[in-house]
């Protein structure tokens, strides 16, 4: 860096003064959700500049999961976070953190909430990312949809301040839902924004924030349950922790997270998984990841593309043709032909009896 | 006037829209950037990000699978 963003060479902090009544500018935190809308909103109504900032782990509820399964295709698609934003009127910055994302959810030094979701160690990640962005953008502030004793993990009263600190943040962060239970930070004290104006919301109950809603205007806001991220799911943490038992190693690629998100996951032993898409919308999404998978598809009788994710031994092979014969039309034929392509693109057809309902156990579902 | 491309496809909602958003960064105003995509989320996501961002959005054609959006930069404000 140079010196124009340190202290250093008076220059800076010549400006500042001569400057002083400069409008201030604030990054907002856009989840998609109504409570980062809300505080952004806040934010505006005292005359800064928002522009909001939202980030992509590839584990976000939004967007993609709409357009895979068919039965969705009719009703109209939104990405939330560009949602809010152009009700807010303000910019959007989409940042792809897929990669360093990584670290956060393998690695996460305060540990897992009920489920797979690192929230405390990914809000920290979260604000750093921003803070970094309000530096290079030369913003003043960061703010955020949080409020006190909402989240189990990271929104408590007493993790607010790792957050703020971990981040390097520290009294840059601002949440103006619950600004008033927390103490005075930078903007506040400098007189950016008025505390008086900010709110004391806390725990869980969602009145306050429909009411504010109410009161601004705001509907058809996203009411996403539990969390901002597939992490907060069950059966999705379960086939994450799958994936990794079953490759012996904690890692993933962007591909494997979309992966989980879509079809039915059948695991009958630990050589290998399968993924039987449910319907058309998921058997065209699953169809685009035909040449990484050994995949297998009924030929006799309609029914779903199945990717297969292992190392299948002969018998894996037959076992994967007669469950992929289960989920086809003939599941009551004696026999299914099922064609199995491997990585190569070499197809060959194998002619099994279906399994049988009974011989399928609801414990190979992952 | 410089016509740009984008390949977007297989890709899903939202990385056509950051991929878009990155591509857009790099051009100047007045600039034309023709995205291809086959996420059909990408239709309202790529436009709403134009429109809150100050872009316009000249066209959008299907051909089977594969949508192509053409767009013209703004100035950025
Ligand atoms: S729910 Fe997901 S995105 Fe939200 S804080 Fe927790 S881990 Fe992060």
């Amino acid at each position: 860096m140079g010196f124009a963003a340190g202290p250093i060479g008076g220059f800076p902090v010549f400006t500042s003064e001569v400057f002083m009544s400069r409008q201030r500018k604030a990054v907002a935190l856009i989840s998609g959700g109504l409570d980062s809308m809300l505080a952004a909103r806040l934010i505006q109504e005292q005359g800064i500049h928002v522009e909001g900032i939202n980030f992509f782990t590839g584990f976000c509820v939004e967007g993609h999961t709409h357009a895979i399964r068919k039965k969705d295709q009719s009703r109209p698609k939104r990405n939330n976070a560009l949602w809010v934003a152009e009700q807010l009127g303000i910019k959007l910055h989409i940042i792809d953190v897929v990669e360093e994302y990584k670290d956060v959810l393998l690695n996460p030094k305060h540990g897992y909430g009920a489920n797979m979701n690192p929230c405390l160690d990914c809000k920290g990640f979260m604000v750093r990312k921003a803070h970094e962005w309000m530096q290079e953008n030369d913003f003043d502030f960061i703010i955020t949809g949080e409020v006190v004793g909402q989240r189990p993990m990271s929104q408590r009263k007493d993790t607010m301040p790792v957050v703020a600190r971990e981040s390097g943040a520290e009294d840059r962060l601002l949440r103006p839902l619950c600004a008033k239970l927390l103490p005075p930070t930078l903007p506040e004290r400098e007189g950016w924004v008025d505390r008086e104006k900010l709110l004391d919301i806390s725990g869980r109950s969602r009145k306050r924030q429909m009411e504010l809603a109410r009161q601004f205007g705001i509907q058809d806001y996203a009411q996403p349950a539990g969390g901002c991220c597939f992490l907060t799911d069950e059966t999705y943490s379960r086939r994450l922790v799958d994936l990794w038992q079953a490759r012996n190693e904690r890692d993933y690629q962007l591909d494997d997270v979309m992966l989980l998100k879509v079809g039915r996951h059948i695991r009958p032993n630990p050589r290998f998984k399968l993924i039987v898409g449910r319907e058309e919308g998921e058997n065209r999404f699953l169809e685009g990841y035909r040449k990484q998978f050994i995949h297998l598809h009924p030929e006799s009788h309609t029914g779903p593309l199945v990717l297969l994710d292992g190392q299948p031994d002969e018998e894996d092979l037959e076992l994967a043709a007669r469950i992929t014969a289960r989920f086809s039309k003939g599941r009551n034929a004696p026999r299914v032909t099922v064609a199995v392509t491997d990585r190569d693109g070499e197809t060959r057809r194998l002619e099994v009896p279906p399994l049988p309902a009974h011989e399928l156990p609801e414990s190979w579902y992952v | 006037m410089t016509t740009h491309r984008l390949d977007a496809r297989r890709l899903l909602c939202p990385m056509p829209v950051i991929r878009t958003q990155n591509k857009v960064a790099e051009l100047a105003p007045g600039d034309r950037l023709e995205v291809l995509c086959t996420d059909p989320g990408a239709k309202a996501d790529i436009p709403a990000w134009c429109r809150i961002n100050g872009h316009r959005v000249i066209e959008i054609r299907e051909r089977g699978n594969e949508i192509v959006l053409l767009i013209e930069v703004g100035d950025g404000a």
